[in-house]
């Protein structure tokens, strides 16, 4: 059984088929990347999925149970977590209280209104490994807001991983940040989506990070799935070479530097 | 029969009212994405402003056609000084603020609206101020065997050529293409070239001037007296939500929605027919939240 | 190598909190009765800015109705004390919270459905609504007259303490103001460990980002009316203290310019720091002693401090302290 199926999903804004009938089925522990040119529906997808936006018909199945009509925190709760392509952060609360409230909320414990919240030692220990993990332990007391950009997506990431999620959306977790950071935070996630066997949907732009990672890549334009495969089927597949960089031909997708 | 077509006339005539002041805060709204809070206050300004102005100007001793003429006239400087006072206002107190967080706005058109009903006490005093020689002196119309005043009708009238007017400023002129430019995306309009700056404050002090126009056409009818300012802010809240924010349609539907529910309030029920329209207000905003007309 | 502690220090807090509870209750021994009436005033207020807080700078939602909660303690326990014949303070405070629950429950969830304009708006006309009822149904709450609630008719401590006879009014005054401070400092220890429990980080990071919020599992619709409720409880509490004090309740406290003066209060002292709302309230407390005696247009008078406030000073008393605190420990 899959882990997360969608069936016909759809969702339209007027004219524009945002998300046009895609049926897409994700394996666990599969580290699938979401690609297609702007505009595509990667991110309204995902929107879709986990509830940011209702679909108009269509089905989402998790573990086999029909989730398409659940609000966003019943996800959460079943296990879906995504990050977002806009970094969306506590920016009020530091490092370390961002991601000790992701633990507190999944652990239930934020109810809790007469116990201090820092004196949790088992919160406290897993929100320090956590910021460990992403290396951000040295900005533990800094403030959200003052993070650096690629502090700031990482740490946006590691809000959605310390919700333990068996199924993980990192929209664009790369963007806007420089190059050279660009492949230390992907190595960072990855290593601890592959490292927990987390299942991973990743929409990307970055084709070189694609093939890097991906066990499977799913190709979208214009709200429909065009393509999927493994990174050799796709890089192969001149349909796609051609939504994606406009030319085709066996050397596509090689970088001529 | 004829009481009848006395309380719809009623309705129309207090919806004309309600809709220049609702559709000067969904304006603004629309444009600036600010609500504010004194936007009441202004109404009663303007009220007792043109008041003012009608018994300064003329005195109780005018008489004749062309004094009436001339106390018409001189209403509308209400909803000029308020336009003016609006013009004056945006620029120095708000646009400090429109990169904080929104609470910031809302605090300080609240301690404007403080300053403004302590200032109206301070001018004008604790007496009603009213206009009413304009009203007697248009006598009344018949309908049917009871007699209604013309002057409301007058201001049904100007609430008619104002909801057709504000239609076609901002559906068919240049400026209202620029206003709803800027209303949909700012940093875009700016992008393009368009003084932002100057758009806002233009329409604030258009939505500032409604306000004072609805105080300056019903100081006839209804003396100014202080508190109607904060009175008039919630019927203009409970009139933008049901029609929806940011709607010029919202505030015309809406406006006559609360008035009838009003005009057969106190018919029937008075003492909590406020009660009752916030009632129903609540019950909007938990079934449909963004209004009849309103933008998610 | 244990790292260093997310948290405030306990023994820090109470450092500080000890001499400011000490100062507190010597007071009364070194001012005069007038003083020491004008700060059970104060400490009232600071409960129910306190309260207030809760919502606008640990949940980011303002709102301008507090008078119904304040009001609303205030009129129940002027019922009970002429309808029930109750003279026991615990007794009435019990049942102003009651009140006060069923009310603030009830406007809550209506409230909470929206946010920014449209809750402050809501929350301004449902007050609104409230006083209204005052007003209008006189033959019940006494109209612009008001129900009295003299001193002579409290007891305090289920009884041990009461105040007739001669020299009953200082008396009252003392004992009173140890009441409340007694109350004032239960309640400030209480919010300060709600704000700092898990609830209140969860109340936070609504007020941050409340799509995210979301998205980290917190049921935001159902804590914003849990932060509405405790927040209302809390201004009611004030209220019923505020009461006995003042001998006289009437639908002024119901008005939407008492709302103001909560609001004022607490952007005062600094919304964004927990002591601000208390500081604010006593120093409001002051300000509007002044501002009154001084001349008729007082409301004029706080207008402009909010206005100046907003401008310049943001961040109000406490906070700009706390920065420039800050600003000297970097250097």
């Amino acid at each position: 059984m899959a882990l997360l199926q969608t069936v016909d999903l759809k969702r339209y804004f007027g004219e524009t088929r945002a998300v046009d009938n895609v049926s897409l089925s994700i394996e666990e522990r599969e580290f699938v990347s979401l690609v297609g040119p702007n505009g595509a529906g990667k991110t309204s997808l995902i929107n879709v999925i986990t509830a940011h936006l209702t679909a108009e018909s269509g089905k989402v199945l998790f573990r086999g149970q029909d989730i398409t009509h659940a609000s966003v925190t019943e996800r959460v709760r079943a296990g879906i977590a995504r990050s977002f392509q806009i970094v969306n952060l506590f920016d009020d609360l530091s490092a370390f209280d961002n991601v000790a409230l992701a633990i507190f909320s999944r652990e239930g414990k934020t109810a809790r209104l007469g116990a201090l919240a820092h004196l949790d030692q088992a919160v406290t220990a897993e929100a320090d490994g956590v910021l460990g993990q992403f290396g951000l332990a040295a900005k533990r007391h800094d403030s959200a807001r003052d993070l650096a950009q690629g502090e700031r997506k990482l740490l946006d990431v590691a809000l959605a991983y310390a919700l333990r999620p068996k199924l993980l959306f990192l929209d664009e977790p790369t963007s806007g940040v420089s190059t050279r950071d660009k492949g230390q935070i992907m190595d960072t996630i990855a290593s601890v989506v592959r490292g927990e066997g987390i299942t991973a949907v990743i929409v990307e732009h970055d084709m070189d990070v694609v093939f890097k990672y991906s066990d499977r890549i799913v190709v979208m334009a214009q709200g429909a799935i065009i393509a999927q495969g493994t990174p050799d089927q796709i890089r192969s597949n001149e349909q796609v070479a051609m939504t994606l960089l406009g030319t085709s031909g066996p050397d596509a997708f090689t970088r001529k530097d | 029969m004829d009481i009848l077509a006395i309380q719809v006339l009623n309705s129309i005539f207090y919806a004309a009212v309600l809709f220049l002041i609702a559709a000067g805060l969904s304006l603004i709204y629309g444009v600036m994405r600010i609500v504010n809070l004194a936007h009441g206050t202004f109404y009663a300004l303007g009220a007792y402003v043109s008041a003012w102005a009608v018994g300064a100007v003329f005195g109780a001793a005018a008489t004749g056609g062309l004094a009436l003429a001339g106390q018409l006239l001189i209403l509308p400087v209400g909803a000029l000084a308020i336009a003016a006072v609006g013009a004056l206002i945006e620029p120095t107190l708000l646009r400090p603020l429109y990169r904080r967080p929104e609470e910031y706005v809302l605090l300080i058109t609240f301690g404007l609206l403080m300053i403004l009903e302590d200032v109206m006490k301070l001018v004008f005093g604790g007496t009603p101020l009213s206009a009413g020689s304009i009203m007697d002196r248009m006598g009344s119309i018949p309908v049917g065997r009871l007699l209604y005043p013309t002057y409301n009708l007058v201001v049904i009238a100007v609430g008619i050529i104002a909801a057709a007017g504000l239609w076609w400023f901002i559906y068919r002129t240049r400026f209202g293409v620029i206003l709803r430019a800027t209303s949909q995306d700012r940093r875009m309009a700016s992008a393009l070239g368009l003084n932002v700056g100057r758009v806002y404050v233009q329409a604030f002090a258009i939505g500032c001037f409604m306000a004072g126009l609805g105080g300056a056409v019903i100081v006839p009818a209804q003396a100014a007296v202080l508190g109607m300012g904060i009175d008039a802010l919630i019927l203009a809240f409970v009139v933008i939500v049901i029609g929806g924010l940011g709607s010029l349609e919202g505030a015309l539907v809406g406006a006559l929605i609360v008035s009838s529910v009003r005009t057969a309030g106190v018919q029937f029920f008075a003492e909590i027919e406020l009660a009752v329209l916030y009632l129903i207000a609540a019950a909007v905003l938990l079934i449909r939240p963004t209004g009849l007309f309103g933008r998610a | 190598m244990p790292a260093a502690s997310t948290g405030p220090s306990l023994p820090l807090v109470l450092a500080g909190a000890l001499p400011i509870v000490a100062v507190l209750a010597l007071l009364p021994g070194v001012v005069d009765l007038y003083q020491t009436e004008l700060l059970i005033y104060g400490l009232t207020f600071a409960i129910a800015a306190l309260g207030f807080n809760l919502l606008l700078g640990y949940t980011g939602l303002l709102s301008f109705g507090h008078s119904a909660y304040f009001g609303m303690g205030a009129y129940t326990v002027a019922f009970i004390v002429r309808d029930l014949h109750v003279q026991s303070m615990e007794l009435c405070i019990l049942g102003a919270l009651t009140g006060t629950l069923v009310i603030s429950a009830l406007f809550g969830y209506v409230c909470v459905r929206h946010t920014r304009i449209f809750f402050g708006i809501l929350t301004l006309a449902l007050s609104q609504v409230l006083w209204s009822l005052a007003f209008k149904f006189f033959w019940v709450t006494g109209g612009t007259d008001g129900i009295r609630v003299a001193r002579t008719g409290i007891t305090l401590l289920g009884g041990l303490v009461d105040f007739k006879g001669s020299g009953s009014y200082q008396r009252f005054v003392y004992s009173y103001y140890y009441y409340v401070l007694a109350l004032f400092i239960v309640a400030t220890a209480l919010m300060w460990v709600i704000v700092h429990s898990p609830f209140g980080k969860a109340l936070q990071a609504i007020r941050d980002n409340e799509v995210r919020a979301a998205f980290v599992g917190i049921r935001v619709r159902r804590y914003r009316w849990i932060a509405f409720v405790i927040s209302g409880l809390f201004t009611g509490l004030a209220g019923a203290l505020w009461v006995p004090l003042n001998g006289l309740t009437t639908p002024d406290i119901l008005y939407w310019p008492f709302s103001g003066e909560i609001v004022f209060m607490t952007v005062l002292g600094g919304f964004r720091t927990f002591t601000g709302p208390i500081v604010g309230a006593i120093a409001f407390n002051y300000l509007k002693v002044y501002a009154v005696a001084s001349s008729h247009y007082w409301q004029l008078v706080l207008g402009l401090v909010l206005v100046f406030l907003v401008l310049a000073l943001p961040q109000g008393i406490i906070g700009t302290l706390a920065r420039a605190a800050a600003r000297l420990r970097r250097r």
